[in-house]
């Protein structure tokens, strides 16, 4: 998984409360058995003029110069609620998302980020709007900048605002981290577990299919 | 000070405390479908790791199978089969239980695990599946994971989660005739908000919960994610205990005692402190329906579309206002009497015998308006089996419902089967997101009981005023 450091880019406001992963990526823009060739479908409900078609919809703020070039979302509250799906923190990626800030976010959603090295920043509705606010009057140039280090994003005009993300979240998006290996140093106390789980709760543990 | 049932099966499941409230916990069970779990498979199988302990790990075809009778691995929705063959060539190749085409036990994963009895009182369960919180209606601790999570739960047998905050919601008082447990979460929902349960494991208690069969205990908590829950929970009791016993993969008769005894310890302590506590008055409540695109846009079925500029709230009054317009609606409209053209029973929320035989007692002896397509999904192979021994399948032919093999169906449209542009659907799933069902489809969420009076009306209807039969 790509490292995340620090990020200073283009933001696209996007301020609808409760975008559902079905929003995000629809079921049918899911084709293969894959984690990728997902960006294609981003969005596409709103993206496109038509379903199944991928004629733009110049509306959409992702199809917009020079919001093509975002690689920071701002949205409203309960991003990415919804289905469990991963395709929306994959596709979100593949298009180039590093991080989304909004109030508040669709659990499943916001562990799926993590996983992918999206980081999902949870900010005050209040800092959001004024997040955009500033970055619409011109939006190249009045960029916002993540930076993990310090769990701090700074707006265009400097103001900067403190976010919170649990400790092993923030581990895992700035090393980089493949969390199984992680657990597996743990693997040990794992086994442990198991076997004396076994005796306290042996109903738990079923005959072997192999 | 006294312990919930969150922080009993929490540390009950603890391997290793990670810090910052953060546990890696044992995981009990997995259960897989082949939408999500074939990638997860696929990518365990890439990365050159094994499933740990095969024997506990599940897995169904159900979110892209095809409902149609003789249905195989080719499907209405483009590419489907590559899912069913690789997540078939997957799960064999792990040694894991496999529920597959033409199994009895094939179903709706949330469907078949209490069926089989994988789900269980205060297991750890997980699956790639934001509705696995159904399972808290047994007293398992049970969430919705993404794909990654899921490769990590079967490389290890753990997971590594934040502890939520515990909240309480106490339903109290008699639920009304032809008033559910659907209707019970869409009310919550459409009181506290689509995030109100944000950050929470929701225990749902009190004297209307205890009425509450264990089937309706799975709706309730079904639609948990719905609240922005990271689960729902009943603590489980003797009619859990009753619902279990004699399940294909329960404990046996040898160790049934001990795990009941066991079970017994669960349930919050009567001096257990919450973050937040909750009390609904279940006795007023009408049947639910959604009016919009978020499940908390919502309201009683003898109300009307609320106007958005009563909407106090900027961000809800703009949702809203976007809401009336996908569903082609405008404010003041009675909701009851809105015609539909297609009804839907089916899905892991309202798909059950007991969902099946509420309907059916509403069906029996009356059709479906002309003009409405009408179709029944049974949640699992078995389910369907008990209804057609029952004759629930005549009961919904004769009413013109089409009555279908068992999956998630028209729950979510994948490119295959759909209803209709701007078609008003009344459905008994759980989500009514834009696009869900199909391009600019309208649905309405509602009980199965509402679902099935809605298509004999030919609208939005009141169950509680049914027309004489036909």
């Amino acid at each position: 998984m790509e490292k995340f450091t620090t990020l200073t880019a283009i933001a696209a406001p996007l301020l609808r409360i409760n975008i559902d992963t079905d929003a995000i990526i629809p079921s049918r823009e899911m084709k293969r058995v894959s984690k990728e060739g997902l960006a294609e479908g981003l969005f596409a409900g709103w993206r496109y003029q038509a379903p199944g078609s991928r004629e733009e919809n110049p509306d959409f703020i992702l199809n917009r110069e020079p919001y093509r070039r975002a690689r920071i979302l701002l949205s409203g509250i309960n991003f990415g609620c919804g289905s469990s799906r991963e395709h929306a923190a994959w596709a979100l990626r593949e298009w180039g998302i590093r991080a989304v800030i909004a109030p508040s976010f669709g659990a499943i959603f916001q562990g799926n980020c993590v996983r992918n090295g999206i980081v999902p920043v949870v900010l005050d509705n209040s800092v959001v709007e004024a997040l955009a606010g500033q970055v619409e009057t011109d939006p190249g140039k009045k960029q916002v900048t993540v930076d993990l280090l310090r769990c701090l994003v700074i707006a265009p005009d400097e103001t900067r605002h403190g976010f919170q993300l649990p400790t092993a979240d923030r581990e895992m998006l700035l090393e980089g981290l493949d969390s199984i290996a992680v657990t597996l140093k743990l693997d040990a106390e794992i086994l442990a577990f198991r076997d004396r789980d076994r005796i306290r709760r042996p109903w738990i543990y079923l005959p072997t299919t192999l | 000070m006294g312990r919930t049932i969150l922080d009993k099966l929490w540390a009950e499941h603890t391997v290793a405390e990670l810090g910052d409230a953060t546990s890696l916990l044992f995981i009990d069970r997995i259960f897989l479908h082949e939408r999500t779990g074939s990638v997860a498979l696929k990518g365990l199988e890439e990365a050159g790791r094994r499933v740990r302990n095969p024997e506990q790990v599940f897995c169904t075809m159900d979110h892209i199978v095809d409902t149609t009778a003789g249905r195989t691995d080719d499907t209405r929705m483009p590419g489907g089969r590559e899912f069913i063959t690789s997540t078939r060539a997957s799960a064999r190749a792990a040694g894991i239980t496999l529920f597959d085409l033409g199994d009895d036990r094939q179903g709706i994963v949330h469907v078949v695990s209490p069926e089989q009895g994988i789900a269980l009182p205060g297991v750890t369960l997980v699956c790639p599946d934001s509705h696995t919180c159904t399972l808290g209606g047994l007293g398992a601790l049970a969430w919705g994971i993404g794909s990654t999570e899921g490769e990590h739960a079967l490389a290890t047998k753990t997971l590594a989660v934040r502890k939520p905050k515990a909240m309480r919601i106490r339903f109290e008082g008699t639920l009304a005739p032809r008033v559910y447990a659907k209707d019970l979460i869409l009310h919550l929902i459409s009181r506290f908000g689509a995030s109100g349960g944000a950050g929470y494991a929701i225990e749902f208690a009190g004297s209307a919960i205890r009425a509450l069969p264990v089937e309706a205990r799975l709706t309730l908590c079904n639609m948990a994610v719905e609240f922005g829950a990271w689960t729902g929970i009943v603590a489980p009791d003797e009619l859990t205990f009753e619902y279990v016993r004699g399940r294909p993969f329960a404990p046996g008769p040898d160790q049934w005692a001990s795990a009941v005894a066991h079970w017994r310890t669960l349930p919050s302590d009567p001096d257990a402190i919450f973050d937040r506590e909750l009390e609904v008055d279940c006795s007023p409540l009408a049947p639910q329906i959604t009016w919009g695109t978020s499940p908390q846009q919502g309201a009683g079925i003898d109300s009307q579309v609320p106007d958005p500029a009563a909407e106090t709230d900027a961000n809800r009054r703009q949702s809203a206002e976007r809401a009336l317009l996908y569903m082609g609606l405008t404010p003041g409209t009675r909701l009851a009497g809105l015609p539909i053209g297609a009804a839907f029973i089916g899905s892991c929320t309202n798909s059950r015998i007991s969902d099946l035989r509420e309907a059916a007692g509403v069906l029996r002896g009356r059709h479906v308006a002309s003009g409405v397509r009408a179709i029944c999904v049974p949640g699992s192979s078995l389910v369907k089996k008990a209804a057609e021994a029952e004759g629930l399948d005549q009961i919904f032919r004769e009413a013109g419902f089409e009555w279908r093999e068992s999956g998630c169906s028209m729950c979510f449209y994948a490119g295959g089967e759909s209803f209709g542009l701007e078609e008003r659907v009344v459905t008994s799933t759980n989500r009514n997101f834009e696009n869900r069902q199909g391009p600019r489809t309208r649905s309405h969420l509602a009980s199965p009981a509402t679902v099935a009076a809605s298509a004999i009306a030919g609208a939005l209807a009141d169950v509680r005023e049914l027309r004489p039969r036909d």
